[in-house]
Protein backbone atom coordinates (compact mmCIF):
# COMPACT_ATOMS: atom_id res chain seq x y z
CA UNK A 1 0.00 0.00 0.00
CA UNK A 2 3.05 2.39 0.76
CA UNK A 3 4.77 1.47 -1.99
CA UNK A 4 1.23 1.96 -4.41
CA UNK A 5 1.29 5.37 -2.79
CA UNK A 6 4.19 6.56 -3.31
CA UNK A 7 4.09 5.04 -7.36
CA UNK A 8 0.89 6.94 -7.72
CA UNK A 9 1.95 10.14 -6.73
CA UNK A 10 4.95 9.90 -8.64
CA UNK A 11 2.59 9.75 -12.19
CA UNK A 12 0.53 12.11 -10.77
CA UNK A 13 3.47 14.60 -10.18
CA UNK A 14 3.95 15.84 -14.06
CA UNK A 15 0.56 16.38 -14.30
CA UNK A 16 -0.25 18.42 -11.28
CA UNK A 17 3.18 20.30 -11.35
CA UNK A 18 2.28 20.87 -15.31
CA UNK A 19 -1.09 22.90 -14.43
CA UNK A 20 0.64 24.39 -11.05
CA UNK A 21 3.49 26.04 -12.99
CA UNK A 22 1.40 27.06 -16.28
CA UNK A 23 -1.80 27.45 -14.99
CA UNK A 24 -2.58 28.19 -11.49
CA UNK A 25 0.80 30.47 -10.99
CA UNK A 26 0.42 32.48 -14.11
CA UNK A 27 -3.25 32.87 -12.89
CA UNK A 28 -2.13 34.22 -9.40
CA UNK A 29 0.36 36.40 -11.13
CA UNK A 30 -2.09 37.95 -13.28
CA UNK A 31 -3.80 38.70 -10.01
CA UNK A 32 -1.15 39.93 -8.85
CA UNK A 33 -0.43 42.83 -12.24
CA UNK A 34 -3.81 43.59 -11.85
CA UNK A 35 -2.83 45.27 -8.54
CA UNK A 36 -0.17 47.23 -10.21
CA UNK A 37 -0.44 50.44 -11.94
CA UNK A 38 1.25 52.38 -14.63
CA UNK A 39 3.40 54.87 -14.50
CA UNK A 40 4.94 56.75 -17.40
CA UNK A 41 4.00 53.62 -19.59
CA UNK A 42 5.90 51.51 -17.25
CA UNK A 43 4.42 48.79 -14.98
CA UNK A 44 4.73 49.80 -11.25
CA UNK A 45 3.65 46.88 -8.96
CA UNK A 46 2.65 47.14 -5.82
CA UNK A 47 -1.07 47.50 -4.56
CA UNK A 48 -3.16 49.62 -6.09
CA UNK A 49 -6.53 49.82 -6.69
CA UNK A 50 -6.50 52.05 -9.48
CA UNK A 51 -7.54 49.26 -12.32
CA UNK A 52 -11.03 48.56 -10.75
CA UNK A 53 -11.48 51.93 -9.93
CA UNK A 54 -11.10 52.86 -13.30
CA UNK A 55 -13.58 49.67 -14.57
CA UNK A 56 -16.04 50.36 -12.40
CA UNK A 57 -16.32 54.36 -13.13
CA UNK A 58 -15.34 54.52 -17.00
CA UNK A 59 -18.19 54.13 -18.70
CA UNK A 60 -16.77 52.98 -21.82
CA UNK A 61 -14.99 50.08 -20.12
CA UNK A 62 -17.95 49.21 -17.67
CA UNK A 63 -20.17 48.88 -20.65
CA UNK A 64 -17.73 46.17 -22.05
CA UNK A 65 -19.13 44.16 -19.49
CA UNK A 66 -22.49 45.06 -19.80
CA UNK A 67 -22.78 44.13 -23.37
CA UNK A 68 -20.97 40.68 -23.25
CA UNK A 69 -23.38 40.05 -20.06
CA UNK A 70 -26.40 40.80 -23.04
CA UNK A 71 -24.81 39.16 -25.52
CA UNK A 72 -23.84 35.74 -23.74
CA UNK A 73 -27.20 35.74 -21.93
CA UNK A 74 -28.97 36.00 -25.25
CA UNK A 75 -26.78 33.45 -26.92
CA UNK A 76 -27.29 30.70 -24.25
CA UNK A 77 -30.78 30.96 -24.10
CA UNK A 78 -31.60 30.80 -28.29
CA UNK A 79 -28.48 28.29 -28.28
CA UNK A 80 -30.87 26.05 -25.76
CA UNK A 81 -34.30 26.69 -27.36
CA UNK A 82 -33.16 25.65 -30.99
CA UNK A 83 -30.72 23.04 -29.47
CA UNK A 84 -33.10 20.93 -27.57
CA UNK A 85 -35.60 20.37 -30.12
CA UNK A 86 -33.03 19.38 -32.42
CA UNK A 87 -31.61 16.57 -29.95
CA UNK A 88 -35.05 15.54 -29.21
CA UNK A 89 -35.73 14.41 -32.81
CA UNK A 90 -32.47 13.18 -33.26
CA UNK A 91 -32.48 10.61 -29.84
CA UNK A 92 -36.50 10.12 -30.15
CA UNK A 93 -38.35 10.16 -33.59
CA UNK A 94 -35.17 9.06 -35.68
CA UNK A 95 -34.38 5.37 -36.23
CA UNK A 96 -31.76 4.20 -34.00
CA UNK A 97 -29.36 3.01 -36.42
CA UNK A 98 -29.22 6.70 -38.28
CA UNK A 99 -28.97 8.71 -35.46
CA UNK A 100 -25.17 8.78 -35.37
CA UNK A 101 -25.21 9.88 -38.83
CA UNK A 102 -27.56 12.17 -38.23
CA UNK A 103 -25.78 13.70 -35.12
CA UNK A 104 -22.50 13.59 -36.76
CA UNK A 105 -23.99 15.88 -39.68
CA UNK A 106 -25.52 18.34 -37.10
CA UNK A 107 -22.06 18.87 -35.76
CA UNK A 108 -19.96 18.86 -38.59
CA UNK A 109 -19.38 22.44 -39.74
CA UNK A 110 -18.25 22.13 -36.10
CA UNK A 111 -14.63 21.17 -37.94
CA UNK A 112 -14.38 23.97 -40.03
CA UNK A 113 -11.70 26.29 -38.40
CA UNK A 114 -13.44 28.33 -35.93
CA UNK A 115 -11.88 31.65 -37.40
CA UNK A 116 -13.09 30.75 -40.70
CA UNK A 117 -16.54 29.68 -39.61
CA UNK A 118 -17.07 33.69 -38.24
CA UNK A 119 -15.59 34.99 -41.33
CA UNK A 120 -18.22 32.80 -43.47
CA UNK A 121 -20.73 34.95 -41.66
CA UNK A 122 -19.53 37.42 -43.40
CA UNK A 123 -20.47 36.08 -46.56
CA UNK A 124 -23.71 34.75 -45.68
CA UNK A 125 -24.98 38.50 -43.90
CA UNK A 126 -22.56 40.90 -45.40
CA UNK A 127 -23.72 44.22 -47.74
CA UNK A 128 -23.23 41.73 -50.59
CA UNK A 129 -23.90 38.88 -48.63
CA UNK A 130 -26.02 35.73 -49.93
CA UNK A 131 -29.09 36.70 -47.69
CA UNK A 132 -28.55 40.48 -49.11
CA UNK A 133 -28.52 38.81 -52.32
CA UNK A 134 -31.27 36.76 -52.47
CA UNK A 135 -33.97 38.97 -50.61
CA UNK A 136 -33.21 41.89 -53.40
CA UNK A 137 -33.44 39.33 -55.82
CA UNK A 138 -37.06 38.28 -55.05
CA UNK A 139 -37.69 41.98 -54.59
CA UNK A 140 -38.75 41.61 -50.92
CA UNK A 141 -35.82 44.48 -49.95
CA UNK A 142 -34.86 47.53 -52.11
CA UNK A 143 -31.60 48.31 -50.03
CA UNK A 144 -29.43 45.85 -48.29
CA UNK A 145 -30.17 44.66 -44.50
CA UNK A 146 -27.20 45.85 -42.34
CA UNK A 147 -26.75 42.90 -40.96
CA UNK A 148 -23.16 41.97 -40.75
CA UNK A 149 -20.92 44.00 -38.12
CA UNK A 150 -24.02 44.62 -35.51
CA UNK A 151 -24.67 42.59 -32.03
CA UNK A 152 -26.63 40.57 -34.40
CA UNK A 153 -24.34 39.07 -36.73
CA UNK A 154 -22.26 38.48 -33.44
CA UNK A 155 -25.04 36.52 -31.99
CA UNK A 156 -25.68 34.96 -35.07
CA UNK A 157 -21.97 33.65 -35.46
CA UNK A 158 -22.17 32.50 -31.55
CA UNK A 159 -25.76 30.68 -31.55
CA UNK A 160 -23.93 28.49 -35.16
CA UNK A 161 -21.69 27.42 -32.57
CA UNK A 162 -23.43 26.51 -29.57
CA UNK A 163 -26.33 25.11 -31.37
CA UNK A 164 -23.95 22.53 -32.84
CA UNK A 165 -22.58 21.94 -29.57
CA UNK A 166 -25.24 21.81 -27.12
CA UNK A 167 -27.33 19.28 -29.51
CA UNK A 168 -24.69 16.77 -28.76
CA UNK A 169 -24.41 17.50 -24.77
CA UNK A 170 -28.41 17.40 -24.55
CA UNK A 171 -28.43 14.14 -27.20
CA UNK A 172 -26.32 12.51 -24.79
CA UNK A 173 -28.31 13.28 -21.62
CA UNK A 174 -31.25 12.04 -23.65
CA UNK A 175 -29.88 8.81 -24.67
CA UNK A 176 -29.37 8.06 -20.84
CA UNK A 177 -33.27 8.29 -19.84
CA UNK A 178 -34.31 4.72 -19.44
CA UNK A 179 -37.10 4.38 -22.30
CA UNK A 180 -39.24 2.69 -19.72
CA UNK A 181 -39.95 6.20 -17.92
CA UNK A 182 -41.91 7.49 -20.99
CA UNK A 183 -43.51 4.53 -21.37
CA UNK A 184 -45.05 3.81 -17.89
CA UNK A 185 -46.16 7.70 -18.29
CA UNK A 186 -47.62 7.01 -21.65
CA UNK A 187 -49.24 4.13 -20.04
CA UNK A 188 -50.91 5.85 -17.04
CA UNK A 189 -52.20 8.40 -19.98
CA UNK A 190 -49.89 11.74 -20.05
CA UNK A 191 -49.92 13.10 -23.62
CA UNK A 192 -46.76 13.39 -24.79
CA UNK A 193 -46.71 17.42 -23.80
CA UNK A 194 -47.17 16.28 -20.02
CA UNK A 195 -44.50 13.61 -20.39
CA UNK A 196 -42.36 15.73 -21.84
CA UNK A 197 -43.06 18.82 -19.05
CA UNK A 198 -43.14 15.91 -16.00
CA UNK A 199 -40.46 13.52 -16.95
CA UNK A 200 -38.18 14.59 -19.91
CA UNK A 201 -37.26 17.77 -18.89
CA UNK A 202 -36.54 17.69 -15.41
CA UNK A 203 -34.53 14.40 -15.76
CA UNK A 204 -32.46 16.24 -18.54
CA UNK A 205 -32.03 19.67 -16.59
CA UNK A 206 -28.18 18.41 -15.56
CA UNK A 207 -27.17 18.63 -18.99
CA UNK A 208 -29.14 21.44 -20.24
CA UNK A 209 -27.10 23.21 -17.72
CA UNK A 210 -23.75 21.59 -18.21
CA UNK A 211 -24.58 22.84 -21.63
CA UNK A 212 -25.26 26.37 -20.82
CA UNK A 213 -22.32 27.12 -18.34
CA UNK A 214 -20.35 25.78 -20.90
CA UNK A 215 -22.22 27.97 -23.59
CA UNK A 216 -21.55 30.88 -21.22
CA UNK A 217 -17.78 30.24 -20.24
CA UNK A 218 -16.79 29.76 -23.80
CA UNK A 219 -19.21 32.92 -25.15
CA UNK A 220 -18.38 35.49 -22.84
CA UNK A 221 -14.27 34.97 -23.01
CA UNK A 222 -14.20 34.55 -26.80
CA UNK A 223 -12.68 37.47 -29.30
CA UNK A 224 -12.88 36.56 -32.55
CA UNK A 225 -16.87 36.39 -32.96
CA UNK A 226 -17.11 39.51 -32.17
CA UNK A 227 -13.77 40.96 -33.60
CA UNK A 228 -15.17 39.73 -37.13
CA UNK A 229 -18.88 40.20 -36.80
CA UNK A 230 -19.22 42.73 -34.51
CA UNK A 231 -18.67 46.21 -36.15
CA UNK A 232 -17.38 48.71 -34.53
CA UNK A 233 -20.48 49.97 -32.02
CA UNK A 234 -20.26 48.49 -29.07
CA UNK A 235 -17.23 46.48 -27.61
CA UNK A 236 -17.33 43.28 -25.45
CA UNK A 237 -14.75 42.93 -22.37
CA UNK A 238 -12.24 40.41 -24.56
CA UNK A 239 -11.97 43.13 -26.96
CA UNK A 240 -11.55 45.70 -24.48
CA UNK A 241 -9.06 43.54 -22.94
CA UNK A 242 -7.03 42.83 -25.96
CA UNK A 243 -6.88 46.71 -26.80
CA UNK A 244 -5.71 47.55 -23.03
CA UNK A 245 -2.99 45.29 -24.27
CA UNK A 246 -2.41 46.06 -27.60
CA UNK A 247 -3.14 49.37 -28.37
CA UNK A 248 -2.80 50.60 -25.04
CA UNK A 249 0.05 48.73 -23.78
CA UNK A 250 -1.55 48.49 -20.57
CA UNK A 251 -0.91 44.80 -19.17
CA UNK A 252 -2.21 46.03 -15.88
CA UNK A 253 -5.92 47.00 -16.61
CA UNK A 254 -6.07 43.96 -19.20
CA UNK A 255 -5.16 41.41 -16.13
CA UNK A 256 -8.02 43.41 -13.57
CA UNK A 257 -10.43 43.12 -16.33
CA UNK A 258 -9.21 39.34 -16.71
CA UNK A 259 -10.25 38.75 -13.14
CA UNK A 260 -13.43 40.77 -13.39
CA UNK A 261 -14.06 38.09 -16.36
CA UNK A 262 -12.84 35.21 -14.34
CA UNK A 263 -15.04 36.84 -11.01
CA UNK A 264 -18.40 36.59 -13.90
CA UNK A 265 -17.46 32.82 -14.45
CA UNK A 266 -16.91 32.27 -10.94
CA UNK A 267 -20.17 33.53 -10.35
CA UNK A 268 -21.96 31.67 -12.95
CA UNK A 269 -20.75 28.16 -11.32
CA UNK A 270 -21.84 29.13 -8.23
CA UNK A 271 -25.52 29.95 -9.53
CA UNK A 272 -25.55 26.40 -11.43
CA UNK A 273 -22.92 24.36 -8.93
CA UNK A 274 -25.86 22.23 -8.10
CA UNK A 275 -26.90 20.59 -11.25
CA UNK A 276 -23.07 20.43 -12.94
CA UNK A 277 -21.18 17.79 -14.08
CA UNK A 278 -18.58 19.24 -15.58
CA UNK A 279 -16.42 15.35 -14.98
CA UNK A 280 -18.85 13.93 -16.94
CA UNK A 281 -18.96 15.83 -20.11
CA UNK B 1 -63.21 14.72 -21.27
CA UNK B 2 -62.28 11.05 -23.57
CA UNK B 3 -62.94 12.80 -26.53
CA UNK B 4 -60.37 16.31 -25.86
CA UNK B 5 -57.44 13.92 -24.41
CA UNK B 6 -58.12 11.55 -27.00
CA UNK B 7 -58.03 14.54 -29.94
CA UNK B 8 -55.30 15.96 -28.35
CA UNK B 9 -53.54 13.01 -28.74
CA UNK B 10 -53.97 12.84 -32.24
CA UNK B 11 -52.84 16.32 -32.77
CA UNK B 12 -49.71 15.87 -30.47
CA UNK B 13 -48.99 12.71 -32.78
CA UNK B 14 -49.59 14.40 -36.31
CA UNK B 15 -48.39 17.84 -35.06
CA UNK B 16 -45.02 16.28 -34.65
CA UNK B 17 -45.25 13.59 -37.52
CA UNK B 18 -45.15 17.04 -39.89
CA UNK B 19 -43.34 19.36 -37.83
CA UNK B 20 -40.08 17.44 -36.46
CA UNK B 21 -38.71 16.67 -40.15
CA UNK B 22 -39.67 20.47 -40.90
CA UNK B 23 -37.82 21.54 -37.89
CA UNK B 24 -34.82 19.28 -38.72
CA UNK B 25 -34.33 20.24 -42.21
CA UNK B 26 -34.44 24.24 -40.96
CA UNK B 27 -31.56 23.21 -38.53
CA UNK B 28 -29.80 21.84 -40.57
CA UNK B 29 -30.15 24.39 -43.13
CA UNK B 30 -28.83 27.17 -41.01
CA UNK B 31 -26.42 24.81 -39.43
CA UNK B 32 -24.73 24.06 -43.00
CA UNK B 33 -25.16 27.65 -44.72
CA UNK B 34 -22.20 29.37 -43.96
CA UNK B 35 -19.72 25.80 -44.65
CA UNK B 36 -21.79 25.35 -47.95
CA UNK B 37 -21.14 29.38 -49.10
CA UNK B 38 -17.91 29.18 -48.41
CA UNK B 39 -16.90 25.83 -50.13
CA UNK B 40 -18.65 27.43 -53.63
CA UNK B 41 -17.31 30.84 -53.33
CA UNK B 42 -14.04 28.99 -52.76
CA UNK B 43 -14.20 28.29 -56.77
CA UNK B 44 -15.35 32.02 -57.42
CA UNK B 45 -13.53 33.15 -60.87
CA UNK B 46 -13.75 36.45 -59.66
CA UNK B 47 -12.09 38.91 -56.73
CA UNK B 48 -15.01 38.53 -54.59
CA UNK B 49 -16.66 35.51 -52.87
CA UNK B 50 -20.33 36.73 -53.13
CA UNK B 51 -22.86 36.06 -55.39
CA UNK B 52 -23.41 35.85 -58.68
CA UNK B 53 -20.92 32.87 -59.26
CA UNK B 54 -19.33 34.02 -61.87
CA UNK B 55 -17.47 31.15 -63.09
CA UNK B 56 -15.30 27.87 -61.80
CA UNK B 57 -11.67 28.21 -61.15
CA UNK B 58 -8.96 26.60 -58.95
CA UNK B 59 -7.03 29.19 -59.00
CA UNK B 60 -7.57 30.35 -55.29
CA UNK B 61 -6.65 26.86 -54.07
CA UNK B 62 -3.21 26.95 -56.20
CA UNK B 63 -2.76 30.54 -54.96
CA UNK B 64 -2.97 29.08 -50.99
CA UNK B 65 -0.72 25.77 -52.58
CA UNK B 66 1.88 28.30 -53.60
CA UNK B 67 1.68 30.50 -50.31
CA UNK B 68 4.48 29.97 -48.39
CA UNK B 69 3.43 31.71 -45.26
CA UNK B 70 0.00 29.67 -45.35
CA UNK B 71 1.82 26.53 -45.68
CA UNK B 72 4.78 27.06 -43.31
CA UNK B 73 1.76 27.49 -40.63
CA UNK B 74 0.21 24.41 -41.76
CA UNK B 75 3.35 22.48 -40.62
CA UNK B 76 3.73 24.36 -37.73
CA UNK B 77 0.02 23.92 -36.23
CA UNK B 78 0.54 20.30 -37.09
CA UNK B 79 3.49 19.76 -34.93
CA UNK B 80 1.88 21.74 -32.23
CA UNK B 81 -1.05 19.71 -32.24
CA UNK B 82 0.67 16.45 -32.12
CA UNK B 83 3.24 16.90 -29.52
CA UNK B 84 1.05 19.10 -27.29
CA UNK B 85 -1.89 16.47 -27.45
CA UNK B 86 1.09 13.53 -27.36
CA UNK B 87 2.34 15.38 -23.97
CA UNK B 88 -1.48 16.06 -22.61
CA UNK B 89 -2.12 12.21 -23.63
CA UNK B 90 0.48 10.85 -21.53
CA UNK B 91 0.43 13.10 -18.40
CA UNK B 92 -3.20 12.65 -18.77
CA UNK B 93 -2.78 8.75 -18.39
CA UNK B 94 -0.40 8.60 -15.81
CA UNK B 95 -2.65 10.91 -13.91
CA UNK B 96 -5.97 9.36 -14.04
CA UNK B 97 -4.59 5.72 -13.69
CA UNK B 98 -2.69 6.84 -10.43
CA UNK B 99 -6.09 8.36 -9.08
CA UNK B 100 -8.53 5.64 -10.64
CA UNK B 101 -6.55 3.02 -8.78
CA UNK B 102 -4.97 4.37 -5.14
CA UNK B 103 -7.06 6.19 -2.87
CA UNK B 104 -4.85 9.39 -2.06
CA UNK B 105 -5.40 12.24 0.25
CA UNK B 106 -6.95 15.08 -1.23
CA UNK B 107 -7.79 13.42 -4.24
CA UNK B 108 -11.18 14.91 -4.50
CA UNK B 109 -8.89 18.27 -4.81
CA UNK B 110 -6.25 17.22 -6.92
CA UNK B 111 -9.18 16.28 -9.88
CA UNK B 112 -10.71 19.55 -8.98
CA UNK B 113 -7.36 21.16 -9.96
CA UNK B 114 -6.58 18.92 -13.32
CA UNK B 115 -10.46 19.84 -14.49
CA UNK B 116 -9.81 23.69 -13.99
CA UNK B 117 -8.58 25.04 -16.79
CA UNK B 118 -11.64 23.61 -18.71
CA UNK B 119 -14.06 26.00 -16.98
CA UNK B 120 -11.66 29.27 -17.60
CA UNK B 121 -11.54 31.19 -20.81
CA UNK B 122 -8.91 30.74 -22.94
CA UNK B 123 -7.89 34.34 -22.94
CA UNK B 124 -7.53 34.43 -19.74
CA UNK B 125 -5.17 31.40 -19.52
CA UNK B 126 -3.29 32.97 -22.89
CA UNK B 127 -2.84 36.03 -20.84
CA UNK B 128 -1.55 34.47 -17.83
CA UNK B 129 1.34 32.61 -19.77
CA UNK B 130 2.03 35.48 -21.85
CA UNK B 131 2.56 38.32 -18.61
CA UNK B 132 4.24 34.86 -17.13
CA UNK B 133 6.64 34.77 -20.36
CA UNK B 134 7.08 39.00 -20.11
CA UNK B 135 8.26 38.34 -16.20
CA UNK B 136 10.79 35.64 -16.70
CA UNK B 137 12.25 37.71 -19.63
CA UNK B 138 11.14 34.49 -22.05
CA UNK B 139 10.53 35.57 -25.81
CA UNK B 140 7.36 33.73 -26.99
CA UNK B 141 7.38 31.13 -29.54
CA UNK B 142 5.43 27.65 -30.97
CA UNK B 143 6.84 26.09 -27.70
CA UNK B 144 5.08 28.72 -25.26
CA UNK B 145 2.02 28.12 -27.68
CA UNK B 146 2.55 24.58 -26.94
CA UNK B 147 2.39 24.37 -23.29
CA UNK B 148 -0.81 26.36 -23.60
CA UNK B 149 -2.51 23.83 -25.32
CA UNK B 150 -1.13 21.17 -22.76
CA UNK B 151 -3.00 23.61 -20.09
CA UNK B 152 -6.36 23.12 -22.63
CA UNK B 153 -6.45 19.93 -23.82
CA UNK B 154 -4.77 18.04 -20.18
CA UNK B 155 -8.33 17.85 -18.46
CA UNK B 156 -9.98 16.95 -21.39
CA UNK B 157 -7.49 14.01 -21.60
CA UNK B 158 -7.94 13.63 -18.06
CA UNK B 159 -11.43 13.45 -17.59
CA UNK B 160 -12.01 10.68 -20.52
CA UNK B 161 -9.45 8.59 -19.48
CA UNK B 162 -10.63 8.61 -16.08
CA UNK B 163 -14.13 8.13 -16.83
CA UNK B 164 -13.18 4.76 -18.83
CA UNK B 165 -11.04 3.33 -16.27
CA UNK B 166 -13.52 0.88 -14.54
CA UNK B 167 -13.17 -2.25 -12.18
CA UNK B 168 -12.51 -5.39 -14.80
CA UNK B 169 -9.65 -3.08 -15.85
CA UNK B 170 -7.76 -2.94 -12.22
CA UNK B 171 -8.53 -7.10 -12.22
CA UNK B 172 -6.34 -7.53 -15.22
CA UNK B 173 -3.70 -5.06 -14.01
CA UNK B 174 -3.88 -7.31 -10.82
CA UNK B 175 -3.32 -10.48 -12.36
CA UNK B 176 -0.59 -9.30 -14.35
CA UNK B 177 1.48 -7.96 -11.12
CA UNK B 178 0.50 -11.31 -9.72
CA UNK B 179 2.13 -12.67 -12.38
CA UNK B 180 5.57 -10.87 -12.15
CA UNK B 181 4.88 -7.85 -14.20
CA UNK B 182 6.49 -4.34 -13.15
CA UNK B 183 4.81 -1.71 -12.85
CA UNK B 184 5.81 -0.13 -16.20
CA UNK B 185 5.03 -3.24 -17.84
CA UNK B 186 1.57 -3.24 -16.68
CA UNK B 187 0.21 -0.08 -17.22
CA UNK B 188 2.22 -0.87 -20.93
CA UNK B 189 1.36 -3.73 -21.76
CA UNK B 190 -2.20 -4.08 -19.92
CA UNK B 191 -3.45 -0.41 -18.93
CA UNK B 192 -2.96 1.04 -22.12
CA UNK B 193 -4.43 -1.46 -24.81
CA UNK B 194 -7.90 -1.61 -22.71
CA UNK B 195 -8.17 1.77 -22.97
CA UNK B 196 -7.23 2.22 -26.47
CA UNK B 197 -10.41 3.67 -28.29
CA UNK B 198 -10.27 6.38 -24.91
CA UNK B 199 -6.92 7.26 -26.02
CA UNK B 200 -7.32 7.42 -29.37
CA UNK B 201 -10.15 9.73 -28.81
CA UNK B 202 -8.87 11.80 -26.74
CA UNK B 203 -5.57 11.96 -28.55
CA UNK B 204 -7.78 13.26 -31.41
CA UNK B 205 -10.05 15.52 -29.88
CA UNK B 206 -6.68 17.33 -27.88
CA UNK B 207 -5.31 17.30 -31.78
CA UNK B 208 -8.41 18.74 -33.14
CA UNK B 209 -8.99 21.47 -30.65
CA UNK B 210 -5.40 22.25 -30.47
CA UNK B 211 -5.56 22.55 -34.62
CA UNK B 212 -7.99 25.22 -34.21
CA UNK B 213 -6.92 27.24 -31.05
CA UNK B 214 -6.29 30.84 -31.78
CA UNK B 215 -5.89 33.31 -29.15
CA UNK B 216 -3.15 30.95 -26.93
CA UNK B 217 -1.33 31.05 -30.56
CA UNK B 218 -2.19 34.30 -31.57
CA UNK B 219 -0.53 35.89 -28.03
CA UNK B 220 2.31 33.38 -27.59
CA UNK B 221 3.79 33.22 -31.01
CA UNK B 222 5.16 36.00 -32.93
CA UNK B 223 7.38 35.21 -35.99
CA UNK B 224 6.31 31.29 -36.82
CA UNK B 225 2.65 31.47 -36.25
CA UNK B 226 -0.08 28.36 -36.58
CA UNK B 227 -2.56 28.22 -39.02
CA UNK B 228 -5.06 29.88 -37.61
CA UNK B 229 -2.74 33.14 -36.84
CA UNK B 230 -1.81 33.39 -40.28
CA UNK B 231 -5.66 32.69 -41.41
CA UNK B 232 -6.64 35.86 -39.05
CA UNK B 233 -3.46 38.01 -41.00
CA UNK B 234 -5.27 36.87 -44.31
CA UNK B 235 -8.93 38.62 -43.10
CA UNK B 236 -7.24 41.94 -43.04
CA UNK B 237 -7.86 41.95 -46.84
CA UNK B 238 -11.25 41.54 -46.21
CA UNK B 239 -13.53 39.35 -48.18
CA UNK B 240 -11.14 37.51 -50.13
CA UNK B 241 -11.75 33.70 -52.21
CA UNK B 242 -8.44 32.81 -51.10
CA UNK B 243 -9.62 33.03 -47.50
CA UNK B 244 -12.09 30.30 -48.89
CA UNK B 245 -10.09 27.96 -50.21
CA UNK B 246 -8.14 27.84 -46.91
CA UNK B 247 -11.21 27.37 -44.66
CA UNK B 248 -11.97 24.48 -47.40
CA UNK B 249 -9.14 22.95 -47.39
CA UNK B 250 -8.50 23.08 -43.33
CA UNK B 251 -12.51 22.06 -43.12
CA UNK B 252 -11.37 18.94 -45.59
CA UNK B 253 -8.34 18.02 -43.57
CA UNK B 254 -10.50 17.64 -40.04
CA UNK B 255 -13.56 15.91 -41.11
CA UNK B 256 -10.36 13.17 -42.81
CA UNK B 257 -9.08 12.97 -39.12
CA UNK B 258 -12.77 12.89 -37.80
CA UNK B 259 -13.36 9.66 -40.11
CA UNK B 260 -10.15 8.28 -39.35
CA UNK B 261 -11.14 8.91 -35.42
CA UNK B 262 -15.04 6.88 -36.12
CA UNK B 263 -12.85 4.14 -37.79
CA UNK B 264 -10.82 3.58 -35.57
CA UNK B 265 -11.40 4.88 -31.78
CA UNK B 266 -15.62 4.77 -31.82
CA UNK B 267 -16.16 1.83 -34.53
CA UNK B 268 -16.60 -0.61 -31.32
CA UNK B 269 -18.66 1.63 -29.28
CA UNK B 270 -22.32 2.10 -28.68
CA UNK B 271 -23.39 5.48 -30.33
Amino acid sequence: MMRDRRLASVMLAPAVLWVLAFFLLPFAGMVALSFARMQNRVVEPGFFADNYARFWSDPAIFKGLIVSLEITTTVTVISILLAYPLAWIIAMRVPAHWQRLALLLAVLPFWTSYVVRSYSWLLVLGQKGVVNNALMGAGIIAEPLGLSASRTATVIGFVHFFVMLLTLTIYANLRQLPPNYVRAAADLGAGPFRTFWHIILPLTLPGIVTGAFLTFVLCIGDYITPQILGGNNELTLPQIIMMQMGRQGNFPMAAALSVVLMGTVVLAYLACARWLRLDRI
Amino acid sequence: MTGTKNFQKIFAKNFLKILAPLYMAALYAFIFLPVVVLVIFSFQDGRLPVPPLKGITLKWYADVLSDRALLAALLNSLIVATISSATALVLGFLAATALARTLLPGSALIRGLLIAPMAVSTLIIALGLMNLWRELGLTVSLWATGIGHVIINLPLCFAILYAAMGDQHRSAERAARDLGASEARVLWHVTAPMLMPSLLAAFFLSVTFSWDEFIIAFLLTRFDVTLPVEIWSLLKSGLNPKTNAVGSLVFLISVAILILLELTAFRKRKP
